[in-house]
């Protein structure tokens, strides 16, 4: 459930509002949920309300792991011929 | 009430009950907006009938019922969406259109300003797409039955001969095809719409398409099918033709061309662009070997500068419409069911 | 759009594919309860049960909280809107459920309720302050990631004092529902429910955490994986799934680390619980009554509790007999088990809430997956 999407931040509100941009789609939201927030940062949006920072270093950790995956398969493959 | 205070009434007014009411505020209303922007001189005949020779061939008519919330959006308003939308049907069956007829309901506290401008936008269109608007008819609906204005529009067109278009002549085999990106209108009008407003320069596709469709079968003759994927866009009009052809088809995700806004807008909405509405876009059916010349000739034309073929006619007596995804995987593309609705989850 | 095309992109997912091929013990099968109605929907829309192998398979769980809402709290919704005249906000989600006589919000509408669909909570405020001569109930649905967003509605209620404002407060709690599914005897002792695993919610689990997870994990021994709702979480949980299980392990891993933490949001939560308080029990539509599954609104902001303010009459709230939605949300049955399926309830006419909501398992099987269950047309490229 709960569909929610990443945005940045391109501009702090009154209010404890933020526009985000989507691409070249721009809403406004609540930063209701969240403590310092900055211009720049992407945050998960569900229902006009940012719930969370999303963290570029971890988005790149799981990018990589996700990618060794199969590398690790590759060279197993490799190895055994690919029989494995 | 003497002819200045209607004239005053036309320009800065609202529309009332006796606009409709068959006296003079309503010739009024005909003479000084209707008839000024519309002028050409069939209409200008003055009759209740538009009366005109007809070229040989096989006649079309279509007509089309127009409401739209809010009337004005970013890239149109409901007078020249009520001339394309026309055209367009007339421009589907391989007509070239000819005449065109229109039918307002106003209600009752509309200002006669934005009148104004829905009428010129409907003579602007009609003007660019060379067909005039030939005869027509107001009413006026008490205040609370109506949505500001309805325009009915009406269309004659005549097909040329060895023309012979219909969604029942899809056959395996042959190549789909797709005028442009999809879903710029329906998100167009999501954008304004009250408790959903968000910024975006995406606008209307709406326009005429019978030029290009003109060129296209002068090209290729031999098209099967052309639609225009309106409300429930692509996907539901692929699923029209695969019903009536009692064929199924395969789309490449890849190939589909959609705006990268027009995808965050429905990210965000939760929409599928595959089902929102188009205004200005074609679907064409026609036989594999032809299919490269005919996206040559669309993308001669603004309507199909983004002219791509997105996938092919199966042979699947259930009718599926089956798409391989972008991810690698495949799924069915079904109808639209009800209303597409943002949701939250 | 930067943190989604990078977790769809098609080259990864043919790597993860090829791991999970070559990890999955072909001597066992793999089954997998996605309780989130998001990942069932990005395994259907994106095709993902294509590229994995034939003993990995998914069950679908309850996590889509329009089905789970019954039957008598939407026929109450209806009855707000229709009896004591308020303006009706819902998210658009809810519009189309059917009620006790297929009564829908939609229904109702059309019938000359009032009822407005919303994007946010803050969309529902505006409307309660431009309508000030009018009661304006908000029908707040969801699990744990739509909560926060009405507790900052009500504290924000409170503090303009929007005295024609009010929450129909029907939030409910995933990891109690988890654990009902876990204790349920279909799982536990009659073994018509297989899971070896569960991928976890992932936008609830941005709120909460990750720890809620960390006993049932334990307790029933089973792996769960917090897995992000784009199509390459799903597959590389899967794959941290299917490692688990081989070495036997049960533990909660966090596949969705860039929004999930261990400890969650605690800003969202303090608010939650500022605001709300658990219900001793609640029903859930397929689970039954569900013991401290639910919120509902603390007396101190009583004032702001529409079931408070407005009496709902005893009803007798039915679902259609034959309706199999129950079966399938405790993933007991499948959608095409369903007598109905395809067949009087489709999405047009849909008899339940599995067929209404697009994360509904009936509507996304019918929607995305019905042609897997027919025999295949000739000519069709296999994928």
């Amino acid at each position: 459930m709960c569909l929610a999407i990443p945005a940045r931040v391109v501009s702090l509100e009154e209010g404890g509002m933020a526009v985000v941009a989507l691409e070249g789609v721009k809403k406004k939201i609540s930063l209701a949920l969240l403590e310092d927030i900055a211009v720049g940062d992407f945050v998960l949006v569900h229902v006009g309300y940012a719930l969370h920072k999303v963290s570029a270093e971890e988005a790149e950790r799981t990018l990589e792991l996700m990618a060794s995956a199969g590398i690790l398969e590759e060279e197993l493959d490799e190895m055994t011929g690919g029989a494995a | 009430m003497n002819m200045m205070e209607a004239k005053t009434s036309v320009r800065r007014g609202s529309v009332d009950m006796t606009h409709g009411g068959g006296g003079r505020a309503m010739a009024d209303l005909i003479k000084d907006l209707f008839h000024r922007h519309l002028s050409n001189p069939i209409l200008d005949q003055g009759n209740d009938a538009a009366l005109f020779d007809v070229p040989p061939g096989r006649l079309v008519m279509s007509t089309d019922g127009h409401v739209i919330s809010p009337l004005f959006f970013p890239g149109g308003d409901i007078g020249s969406l009520s001339v394309h939308g026309t055209l367009n049907d007339v421009a589907m069956a391989g007509a070239r259109p000819l005449y065109l007829t229109a039918s307002f309901i106003l209600e009752e506290g509309f200002p006669l300003a934005d009148l104004e401008r829905i009428v010129q936008s409907m003579a602007m269109a009609a003007k660019h797409a060379g067909v005039p608007v030939v005869t027509g008819d107001t009413k006026v609906v008490e205040k609370g039955n109506g949505d500001g204005v309805f325009i009915t529009t009406t269309g004659l067109g005549v097909v040329p001969d060895g023309v012979n278009i219909s969604a029942m002549n899809a056959n395996p085999g042959q190549a789909i095809i797709v005028s442009g990106p999809i879903g710029d209108h329906g998100v167009a009008i999501l954008s304004k719409r009250e408790n959903l407003e968000f910024e975006t320069e995406i606008c209307s596709d709406s326009a005429a398409l019978h030029k290009m469709v003109a060129d296209m079968i002068e090209a290729v003759p031999g098209i099967a099918v052309l639609r225009d994927p309106t409300r429930g866009g692509l996907a539901s009009t692929l699923n029209e033709i695969a019903a009536a052809a009692n064929v199924g088809m395969t789309l490449d995700e890849t190939l589909i061309p959609v705006s990268r806004d027009v995808s965050a807008a429905c990210e965000l909405l939760g929409l599928d662009p595959l089902y929102v509405a188009n205004e200005g876009k074609l679907v064409c059916i026609c036989d594999a070997a032809d299919a490269d010349a005919l996206v040559t000739v669309m993308q001669s034309h603004a309507e199909g500068r983004q002219a791509a073929i997105v996938g092919q006619v199966t042979d699947d007596p259930a009718g599926l419409v089956q798409m391989k995804t972008e991810f690698g995987g495949s799924r069915v593309v079904d109808w639209l069911s009800g209303e597409q609705l943002p949701r939250i989850c | 759009m930067k943190y989604v095309d990078e977790f769809r992109a098609r080259d990864l997912a043919t790597k993860l594919a090829s791991a999970i091929r070559n990890e999955a013990d072909p001597a066992r099968s793999y089954h997998l309860m996605e309780f989130c109605g998001g990942h069932t929907h990005a395994i259907f829309r994106y095709g993902v049960q294509d590229l994995m192998p034939d003993n990995v398979k998914f069950v679908h769980g309850p996590g889509c909280p329009v089905c789970v809402l019954p039957v008598r709290r939407l026929d109450d919704a209806v009855e707000l809107a229709e009896r004591h005249d308020v303006i009706l906000c819902t998210y658009g989600d809810m519009m189309r459920v059917p009620g006790t006589k297929q009564r829908s919000l939609i229904r109702a509408k059309a019938d000359g309720a009032d009822i407005r669909m919303v994007y946010s909570t803050l969309d529902a405020l505006k409307i309660a302050r431009d309508n000030p001569d009018r009661q304006v109930v908000f029908f707040a649905i969801g699990f744990e990631t739509t909560t926060p967003p009405s507790a900052v509605a009500i504290k924000q209620a409170e503090r303009e004092g929007l005295g024609n404002f009010s929450v129909f407060c029907n939030h409910v709690l995933t990891p109690a529902a988890i654990q009902h599914i876990l204790q349920s005897p279909e799982v536990r002792e009659m073994g018509t429910v297989r899971i070896d695993g569960f991928l976890g919610p992932s936008h609830v689990s941005s709120i909460i955490g990750s720890q809620p997870y960390e006993f049932f994990a334990g307790e029933f021994a089973k792996p769960v994986v917090i897995a992000g709702f784009e199509p390459l979480d799903v597959m590389q949980s899967v794959l941290m799934l299917v490692r688990q299980i081989n070495e036997g392990r049960h533990e909660v891993e966090n596949e969705y680390t860039r929004v999930v933490t261990r400890e969650g949001n605690l800003k969202a939560q303090e608010l939650v619980s500022e605001v709300f308080e658990l219900r001793r029990s609640f029903e859930w539509r397929g689970l039954g009554s569900v013991p401290y599954s639910a919120l509902r609104i603390r007396e101190r902001f009583a004032a702001l509790d529409a079931e408070k303010r407005f009496e709902v009459s005893d009803k007798k709230s039915r679902e259609v007999k034959s309706c199999e939605c129950p079966a399938i949300l405790r993933g007991v049955k499948r959608p095409t088990d369903c007598k109905l399926f395809g067949k009087v309830c489709t999405p047009d006419n849909p008899m339940g809430s599995c067929m209404v909501s697009s994360e509904g398992a009936c509507a996304a099987y019918y929607t995305y997956g019905r042609f897997r269950e027919m025999p295949k047309p000739a000519g069709e490229v296999a994928a």
